[in-house]
């Protein structure tokens, strides 16, 4: 390759990972963090437009497909960006987790995809360590790609439940070593010279090992598994970037890998649950057999009586829960929200960590609403305010707000951090029906003494509420 | 002068911990309601991938290679571009309470 244009792709790629970084640390603040995405946005540009002159100095082999290679190059940048840009813009806000799943899960496959070309090339001399790290790499990429998909899936409605077989972890576990002994042949057995059959049946398992492991997730873990294949993507990437000697890949990869996983620890640790548990247990299969009968009865309440309550308190909690997004009610609430505080109550937004589908979920689809970031308070911060709430109004949330994970052990989320909207001197809970929550799980916080059940879709209890407290300051 | 590095053993060690430790510091200190659009920013930032596929593609000696090849770029610039849509989507709608947009009546 002609040595400038080794210098321009260079320091394209040394301007890509500074932007990524840059990028990174300012999308770590709220005020900040539009600037941030633009900024590793940029760096993307610049690095994608410096691969293009890869062109001027591919291998002699490759010389007579060059034209074949760029029109195919062209052509598959173009899609995929076109049906990316394009599904990015027009998904809805409460969609986003599978999106960032399945975009997440294309990440990992292209990393699949660079080992697998890597590996196919049986004319090239394979040196043992770059064959190690390629192997590494195109197991977690492989596992990251169906692993998204099922999870991606899922959410998306369009696998339903948990399917297990018995035996379950016996399996995978052969799976796996079945497809790491394949991967080693792959490197000591045959040097990087596998037939090609041989390296489709190594992807072939790590795919396979990937569903797998997956389908037994219950859909409330799901945060945490997109946040650990998320993860896995940013180390194949820098495993790939290393077998490719791209410091940029290998950086940026690195940063992710680290970051995705400190986030998934994070994410579990808000539910009190270690990411293993979160992988090999069976949660929320077993979550229907050891549960108490639970004293008292749902008291149903009328939402403008909740409404009128609300506007002559002094202070209310909101607790949404991802029900209040499935009924796309944020908007009305924001609403709903002003009159009280334009009645001088004070009003304040209490959001659990696994609120909405994903860590910070919640918060924005709030924030798509309109309210401000400083009306919102995490589980921390706002616990101990609810015994001076005089209202607390649960809005489509069920299993982050209930007692049973401080006082049942028996319950599957026993220990889980939750609100403590009981606490509060009158809890509303608005709800479709009588149904139990993403868990499984009966709520006795819906039959306690101070807690009214005020049933109907979220937007329309939010509508009536609306009418309530308007038609009151309208009458004198 | 010649400024080509061959990125093996320790130097490449060396790149992996510092970016690690890079990416450890930069969530570390992240206030909760970013969780979701930092996930989908580093989500985003790993579709760096595509640049490798890229490299892969170009040189693809064989059609099985250019078939790898195209579904990796394919599946890479998808990777970038959605990431960075959604992302961005997200970040948008962050307004603290004093700079509201002029939507009042």
């Amino acid at each position: 390759m002609n040595l400038n244009t080794q210098i321009i792709i260079d320091a394209s790629y040394l301007a890509a990972a500074f932007l990524f970084i840059y990028g990174l640390k300012r999308m770590s603040s709220p005020v900040t963090a539009r600037s941030g995405i633009v900024v590793a946005g940029i760096g993307m540009l610049v690095a994608t437009l410096a691969s293009l002159l890869y062109y001027f100095g591919v291998n002699e082999a490759a010389q007579p497909h060059l034209n074949t290679n760029v029109i195919l190059a062209i052509t598959a940048l173009t899609l995929g960006t076109g049906w990316a840009w394009w599904s990015g813009k027009k998904v809805a806000m409460t969609a986003m987790p599978q999106m960032v799943a399945l975009y997440n899960g294309m990440g990992g496959g292209a990393a699949a995809a660079i080992a697998a070309v890597e590996l196919l090339r049986t004319g090239a001399e394979h040196q043992t360590i770059p064959l190690v790290v390629t192997i590494i790499g195109a197991l977690i990429g492989a596992i990251s790609l169906s692993g998204s998909l099922i999870a991606w899936a899922k959410l998306d409605g369009k696998i339903n439940g948990t399917w297990r077989l018995s035996g379950m972890q016996v399996i995978n576990g052969t799976i796996f070593l079945a497809t790491l002994a394949t991967g080693l042949y792959i490197v000591f057995g045959a040097h990087g010279h596998a037939h090609p059959g041989i390296v489709a049946a190594f992807f072939g398992g790590a795919l396979v090992f990937g569903v797998m492991m997956t389908m037994p997730i219950g859909g409330a873990d799901m945060p945490v598994v997109i946040s650990l294949y998320n993860a896995f993507t940013g180390l194949a990437v820098g495993f790939e970037g290393y077998v490719l000697q791209n410091p940029a890949l290998m950086i940026a990869g690195m940063v992710v890998g680290s970051a995705g996983t400190l986030l998934t620890l994070l994410m579990a640790k808000a539910m009190n649950r270690s990411v293993s548990n979160v992988i090999f247990s069976n949660f929320g299969a077993t979550g229907d057999e050891q549960q108490g009968e639970i004293k008292g009865s749902q008291k149903p309440a009328e939402a403008g009586d909740a409404a009128v309550n609300m506007r002559y308190a002094s202070k209310v909690i909101i607790a949404p829960g991802y029900g209040l997004a499935v009924a796309q009610a944020q908007h009305k609430l924001y609403e709903f929200v002003k009159l009280l505080t334009d009645a001088g109550v004070e009003v304040k937004f209490a959001i659990h960590p696994v609120a909405g589908r994903m860590p910070g979920h919640m918060n924005v689809l709030l924030a798509e609403a309109g309210v401000p970031y400083d009306m919102i308070y995490d589980l921390e911060d706002i616990n101990n305010e609810f015994k001076e709430a005089d209202v607390a109004i649960v809005i489509g949330a069920n299993d982050t707000v209930n007692p049973a994970a401080r006082t049942n052990k028996s319950s599957p989320i026993y220990g889980m951090p939750i609100l403590n909207v009981d606490h509060a001197k009158q809890v509303y809970v608005v709800k479709r029906g009588q149904g139990k929550g993403y868990s499984g799980v009966e709520n006795e916080l819906f039959f306690a003494d101070n807690t009214n059940l005020v049933y109907g879709d979220a937007l329309k209890v939010m509508v009536s509420m609306i009418q309530a407290v308007k038609s009151l300051d309208g009458g004198h | 002068m010649d400024l080509t590095v061959t990125l093996t053993g320790f130097v490449a060690l060396y790149i992996f911990m510092l970016a690690a430790f890079t990416g450890y510091e930069i969530i570390g200190r992240v206030p909760a309601i970013l969780h979701t659009p930092l996930m989908s920013g580093s989500n985003f930032v790993h579709g760096i991938v595509v640049v490798g596929a890229m490299y892969a593609l170009l040189n693809a000696t064989s059609t099985v290679e250019q078939v790898i090849g195209f579904f990796g770029v394919l599946l890479g610039a998808g990777n970038a571009a959605g990431g960075y849509v959604v992302t961005e989507r997200m970040l948008e709608m962050f307004k603290p309470s004093g700079k509201k947009t002029g939507d009042k009546k």
